[in-house]
């Protein structure tokens, strides 16, 4: 103690005992105070890796220029619309620089070609982090106050997802998440409401269980309800992981509840029928294009067929017969609004085709079930478990109210605060490894959590976490003009007695007309200016294909007369292009040399025999519809149309647009024309 | 006040050192000796590729199918129980890095390529009886524009441009008379020019004097989507595209 105020007043007595040297000294440490700020730039992190790029770039050819577009200090790119301060470009200093793209050296490289600007856009936009830092470990990694470190490369077109709402053709992880939120039903329990106000509806059409009984067993049911995917491998149905009690319960509250419905027991004339030949199931299956909306395993395991209807690789274990037959006769009387067309079948075709599924079966699918039959207790137990579990969110259930608001609305999720999330310990504190996480074992955040188990690919559940993360605040506040809005289906509905036959054979299932409908089968809004009467009522009778390559095809529906006709009519006055004008079409009393002009631009000029058959001895494209009697198929005005611009006609077509001069449109319609088949023949192929 | 100052800047160069050696800590781990719980009970003398090689994916994301390896002995029969050891670039990772091959003496991977779109060479490694033996393996990221390029080739150009078809997709390309190459057709298409490339695909083949069976997508395609499209094709060029751009010399 003594040596130390000994010390410390000889300390003071030499710095400070005389009043020149003490100036010296308080001087020196203001100069010193003054030179940290500097220094302390001197040693920052950006300024080491500005020094880097100039080191970098020394050696190159465009040295000078590169210099010249190098400014010192903290970059930064502010765009208070969007709410973006970013200052990535004070280190990442040669995004911009198209010579620098050959460089593996990080921050410095190019940036990868992208449609847009850093200028207009920023990084964070995309990329998450901490725009303002100026450390690598503050933009890059913070997770201070429920700050995001960036976002990890694969998520990124989420970024786009947040202005644009319409599906982009260089985004499709994002568009497959879109596709499955509607797809998997996730909007019937978590609200999404889209920043323009719509509200993103679902597109799987759960079926109504109110007559479940008369479809299917009790023993079924609880079969379906402990593993879903055991049944159908493809099923967008997730597993509740329902103990056994649980599940016996639950399908007994259902069968209970379930009531009959008129015709689904007696599918009148039908039952009269003799079985027929079994070798006639799997034709009959084949002509009607069954597969073209139902898969079925193959030997191999593979799943064959499209996804519009259920998986039927077993359905002998599911369905009663009669129900069987009576949803074969019409399936709209047990559910109104299947996407399932009424065939029309014949009782033969009925019987064949019944006869066929029903054999589609395993022996040991369920053979150990066995249910005693259940108590009032268990029933009403049931009941309360279907409640919790929002089970009627999905499904119309008897005695049960749809809920409301089920689970957590996710119209910002992207956005959501990490201070409110509790993450599972050794999980990193990402919103999308959260979102991953929750997807992909729902019950690992607790036992009580009601979020079923889906079945889904790695790749899938990065789909959804993309489309998920693009929801953001900042897609909900950024200005209108920088949203490109999706094109919103439409509820357009043809009227009259055609409009109910097109629902009656789900058209829309397949087709799309004005706005509404599907992606299997050519848009048919136009038609009516397309396709000659004549070939129009023969391809209804009987669809012969267009396009050999084709997979799934258009069915042949048993039309009446009368109801062909109907259609027909329908058709072709309403479905009209206003941009076809029949008045202008070239006429078709074309000279046989403009005939042959046009064959020598088919073969020669266009070679577009390189998709199209016209002659079937030596033409072989098969890309494009076979035009052999093109000439009584189409009318000229739409050929001539659709030569011009086949775009115009029909966005998105592969058909490429050649540019044609109007001389030569015009004479490659005449050629087309003159391909005239005989009258009548589709329907007797 | 100078203690203080020369604290600041230990402190400053200190976090430098710190964040220096993690980084490499980092960098090293990728390719760190693998988890010490794998014990193998064989080593052969060859290391071969049995599938998943030469993929192409886009950046950030794992490659659709594994990657599969296989170790034989000198008589080229497969051992069970040697070790592999998977390598790549920075940014690459593989699941798992390591591991002992199976009874048909494969091993395994899944590979999640970089955030760098580009070719990617990667390694799987077998520590062999004297000396490791090592085989190499390529794989290829796409970035936005390429992957739209491909995206592109499929819708548009692929049921000619490629030989093979798929269940979604049957090839016209027997059908033509004149052949088109694929787009991985290095030997060819790195010869042509990308004034070359842009010019038949926006005029059509008499652009260039050749078969009119090639068409012109100038009024279907944007000029980005005919970029999209070349960026495509040079990024899957096999033998790989060297672009002859500007050559940098040295002052
Ligand atoms: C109808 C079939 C067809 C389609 C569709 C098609 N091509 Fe071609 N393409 C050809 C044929 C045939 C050639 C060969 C012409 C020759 O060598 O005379 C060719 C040649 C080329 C060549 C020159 C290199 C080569 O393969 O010989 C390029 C580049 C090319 N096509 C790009 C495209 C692009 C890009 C698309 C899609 C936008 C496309 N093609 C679509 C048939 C087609």
């Amino acid at each position: 103690m003594q040596f130390m105020k000994k010390f410390l007043s000889s300390a003071w007595q030499a710095l400070f005992g005389d009043p020149v040297r003490a100036f010296g000294v308080v001087s020196l440490g203001l100069l010193l105070a003054l030179a940290i700020a500097p220094a302390k730039e001197h040693f920052s992190q950006w300024h080491g890796y500005q020094r880097r790029y100039l080191t970098l770039i020394r050696d190159r050819g465009d040295a000078v220029s590169l210099r010249r577009r190098f400014v010192p200090g903290i970059h930064q790119i502010w765009l208070p619309d969007l709410g973006v301060v970013d200052r990535c470009t004070t280190c990442h200093l040669g995004l911009n620089e198209a010579s620098l793209s050959d460089v593996s050296q990080q921050p410095f490289r190019k940036h990868p070609a992208i449609p847009h600007t850093l200028d207009g856009f920023g990084c964070v936009i995309c990329h998450g982090g901490q725009g303002a830092a100026t450390t690598v470990a503050e933009a890059h990694h913070s997770e201070r106050a429920g700050e995001e470190p960036i976002l990890p490369p694969r998520y990124i077109e989420s970024g786009c997802g947040q202005c644009h709402q319409n599906a982009l053709p260089g985004t499709p992880q994002l568009n497959l998440g879109r596709t499955m939120l509607t797809r998997y039903g996730c909007v019937h329990c978590h609200a999404i409401t889209l920043p323009d106000g719509s509200k993103v509806v679902a597109t799987d059409h759960p079926p109504s269980l109110a007559h479940i009984a008369d479809k299917t067993t009790r023993e079924w049911i609880y079969s379906w309800l402990k593993d879903p995917q055991a049944f159908a491998a493809s099923t967008t149905m997730p597993n509740y992981k329902l103990s056994d009690a649980d599940a016996s319960d639950i399908s007994a509250y259902l069968v209970s509840a379930s009531t009959p419905q008129a015709g689904d027991a007696a599918a009148a004339g039908v039952q009269s029928v003799a079985h027929a030949d079994p070798s006639a199931g799997p034709s009959l299956y084949g002509e009607s294009f069954c597969s073209s909306c139902h898969a079925v395993q193959n030997a191999a395991g593979n799943l064959v067929g499209g996804d519009v209807g259920p998986e039927l690789t077993r359905i002998g274990n599911k369905v009663r017969p009669q129900w069987l037959t009576a949803w074969l006769e019409n399936p709209r009387i047990y559910d109104a609004t299947t996407p399932m067309p009424h065939y029309r079948f014949t009782a033969q075709q009925i019987v064949t085709l019944a006869g066929y599924l029903q054999g589609k079966s395993d022996s040991d699918y369920g053979a150990s079930v066995h249910l005693d039959t259940a108590d009032g207790r268990q029933i009403a137990h049931g009941r309360k478990l279907i409640v919790e579990l929002g089970c009627a969110a999905c499904h119309e259930i008897n005695g049960v109210q749809k809920p409301e608001n089920f689970a957590p609305e996710l119209s910002t999720i992207g956005s959501k605060p990490l201070a409110q999330i509790v993450f599972l310990p050794g999980m990193e504190h990402t919103m999308s490894s959260y979102i991953v996480a929750k997807i992909r074992e729902p019950r690992a955040f607790g036992a009580s959590v009601k979020m079923p188990q889906f079945a889904l690919t790695a790749s899938q559940t990065d789909a959804l976490t993309t489309a998920l993360l693009a929801l953001t605040n900042r897609s909900r506040t950024m200005p209108d003009k920088l949203r490109v809005a999706a094109i919103p289906e439409t509820n357009y509905q043809p009227a009259g007695h055609a409009g109910k036959l097109i629902d009656e054979l789900a058209c829309f299932s397949c087709h799309r007309f004005n706005g509404r409908g599907g992606d299997m089968a050519p848009d048919l809004s136009w038609e009516g200016s397309a396709v000659e009467r004549q070939w129009l009522t023969d391809f209804l009778h009987n669809p012969n294909t267009l396009r050999p390559s084709l997979i799934r095809r258009m069915p042949r529906f048993n039309l009446s007369e009368s109801d062909n006709k109907e259609l027909t009519d329908y058709i072709l006055t309403v479905y009209q292009s206003p941009s076809i004008d029949p008045e202008l079409a070239p006429t078709a009393a074309n000279s046989p040399e403009i005939v042959e002009h046009g064959r020598q631009l088919f073969y020669s000029k266009y070679a577009c025999q390189a998709c199209h058959i016209i002659d079937t001895k030596t033409d072989k494209g098969y890309i494009g519809p076979t035009l052999t009697q093109v000439g009584s198929r189409l009318t000229a005005a739409w050929v001539y149309a659709w030569l011009r611009n086949p775009q115009a006609l029909r966005p998105g077509t592969t058909e490429p647009n050649q540019n044609l001069s109007d001389d030569d449109a015009r004479a490659l319609t005449a050629f087309l024309m003159s391909l005239k088949g005989p009258a009548g023949r589709g329907a007797k192929q | 006040m100078m203690k203080r100052f020369a604290a600041r800047i230990t402190f400053r160069s200190s976090a430098w050192v710190a964040l220096l050696a993690l980084a490499t800590l980092a960098g090293c781990k990728q390719n760190a000796p693998p988890v010490p719980g794998l014990k193998a009970t064989a080593a052969g003398t060859a290391i071969v590729e049995s599938s998943g090689g030469h993929q192409v994916g886009v950046t950030g994301t794992a490659l659709s199918d594994p990657l599969v390896v296989q170790v034989n002995d000198d008589q080229g029969t497969a051992v069970p129980g040697a070790l592999v050891e998977f390598h790549g670039p920075a940014g690459v990772s593989f699941d798992p890095a390591a591991m002992i091959t199976d009874s048909s003496g494969q091993a395994t991977t899944s590979v999640t390529l970089g955030s760098i779109a580009g070719r990617y060479q990667l390694s799987a490694v077998t520590p062999g009886k004297s000396r490791p033996v090592t085989l190499d393996i390529v794989a290829t990221a796409l970035g936005y524009q390429q992957r739209l390029g491909s995206i592109l080739a499929d819708k548009h150009c692929n049921r000619c441009h490629d030989p093979e078809s798929s269940p979604q997709r049957v090839s016209n390309y027997d059908n033509l008379e004149v052949k088109p190459h694929p787009f991985t057709e290095g030997n060819t298409l790195n010869k042509m020019s990308d004034a070359d490339l842009t010019s038949i695909i926006l005029h059509g083949g008499p652009a260039l004097n050749r078969s009119a069976l090639m068409p012109s997508y100038g009024n279907t395609l944007s000029a980005a989507d005919v970029r999209a499209l070349i960026a495509y094709t040079r990024a899957v060029a096999d033998p790989p595209y060297q672009p002859a751009g500007t050559v940098y010399a040295r002052k």
